[in-house]
């Protein structure tokens, strides 16, 4: 095993380590500082395309997900400016779906909700679109509600058949684009694979049929605790 | 000093909101020691008497007495509050945003599994009777709102809590576990 060259960095005026080409979002995590994020997933090849996390290295903006560390960095995350710009990010996504949460399967377990009540969002400042959106429910053990989908592309990242073949894509273009699992593939969908889907979709937007609103209010993974707590230090700055 | 007075109403909601008010417990005693009550489902008061205070709403705007209601509300209160996930953002009355009108009237009283006696196939069309709206709207697409609290129904600390801040002034601190979507 070759020990991984530790590097130092400078998050929030906090002095930080790092390995050699970790990225800032895993290496602020590891140092106890969380920094916000939906698209990425541990485990999974990041993509950088929610721009959630999007920090400022030495004055530049730059998405943490993807952006390794470099020994010296500068680095800002929990200012004003940014966390307004991922408030406006939460908003958009949330005006641009259809989220009737009261309604979802995933509420209380859901990352897009728990982001959106961390910061805290009362209402968004955006006018509701309300799209006419789809839910495909012919998939025997899976739900697609494109409804909830916020094109995060964690499902065609992060789960495969056993030949390493995609089970979800993106077809359509533009504001039309959808998520779609490959019909010959998703005939022999298991029960696992649904779960996985299902856990992998940070919003509702993959339900496994016969499942849901098993877990009571209070209990559920965001009732009592905020998202990023789980990675920060015990002081938690609200 | 004057009691400051409050003003309720319920649009296209469920009437979870007001009851999520008096879930407040024996706190109502306290509320009615600080506020009086004039146009409210409460008081059974059905028109503005006098200026209000602050207004609370219940439910979004799903027909054209909805929309007269609210911006009576908004014209004889003072602070106006969205009460609620359907006042925020249409709520579940929404969920018929993507479906024409007229289809929804079909299913409601031609098609529905649930219709038996309507033998002559009328929709609903006297003139006493509001018009349904093309799609259900959050009440800040209507009239200007203040403030916003979120739930379905809200926490009745965070209406607590927020009725007490604005009668005396003061900031409030909402605790992470009262602010919720559902
Ligand atoms: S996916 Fe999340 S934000 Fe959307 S309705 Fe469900 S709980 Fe709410
Ligand atoms: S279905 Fe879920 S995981 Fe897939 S793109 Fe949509 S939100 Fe992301």
């Amino acid at each position: 095993m070759t020990m991984n060259k530790i590097i130092h960095f400078k998050l929030d005026g906090v002095d930080c380590q790092a390995e050699k080409g970790q990225y800032i979002l895993d290496a602020a995590a590891a140092n106890g500082i969380w920094i916000p994020s939906l698209c990425n997933m541990k485990g999974i090849k990041p993509h950088g395309s929610c721009r959630i996390c999007t920090v400022k290295v030495n004055g530049r903006p730059m998405t943490a997900c993807t952006t390794p560390v470099v020994e010296g960095m500068v680095v800002e995350s929990n200012t004003e400016e940014l966390n307004d710009q991922r408030k406006q990010i939460l908003e958009m996504l949330f005006v641009e779906g259809n989220h009737f949460c009261p309604a979802c399967e995933r509420s209380g377990n859901c990352e897009l909700q728990a982001l959106v009540y961390r910061f805290r969002v009362a209402v968004p400042r955006f006018a509701f679109q309300f799209p006419v959106r789809n839910l495909d429910a012919s998939n025997p053990r899976l739900i697609k509600d494109h409804n909830r989908c916020i094109l995060c592309k964690r499902c065609i990242r992060g789960i495969k058949d056993k030949e390493g073949r995609n089970l979800f894509a993106f077809r359509r273009r533009g504001h039309k684009v959808e998520i779609s699992l490959d019909p010959e593939l998703a005939g022999s969908l298991t029960d696992e694979q649904a779960q996985k889907a299902m856990d992998i979709c940070p919003v509702g937007a993959l339900i496994r049929k016969e499942k849901g609103f098993d877990v009571p209010i209070g209990k559920r993974t965001y009732d009592k605790k905020p998202i990023g707590s789980e990675v920060e230090q015990p002081t938690v700055n609200e | 000093m004057r009691k400051p007075v409050i003003a309720t109403a319920s649009l296209a909601g469920c009437f979870g909101c007001h009851m999520s008010i008096l879930d407040i417990d024996e706190k109502i005693l306290d509320l009615i020691e600080l506020v009086d009550f004039h146009k409210s489902p409460i008081t059974d008061i059905k028109k503005f008497g006098r200026k209000c205070d602050i207004g609370l709403i219940e439910g979004g705007c799903c027909n054209s007495e909805n929309v007269h209601v609210l911006r009576d509300f908004r014209k004889n209160c003072k602070i106006l509050v969205s009460v609620g996930e359907c006042a925020v953002m249409g709520g579940l009355p929404a969920l018929r945003n993507g479906i024409p009108v007229a289809e929804c009237l079909e299913e409601a009283y031609l098609n529905g599994p649930t219709v038996h006696e309507n033998t002559e196939r009328i929709l609903p069309n006297d003139d006493e009777l509001p018009m349904i709206l093309d799609k259900v709207y959050p009440c800040h697409e209507i009239v200007k709102i203040d403030y916003f609290l979120p739930g379905c129904p809200p926490r009745a600390e965070l209406i607590w809590e927020a009725l007490i801040g604005l009668i005396q002034g003061k900031e409030i601190k909402i605790p992470y576990e009262a602010f919720k979507y559902d």
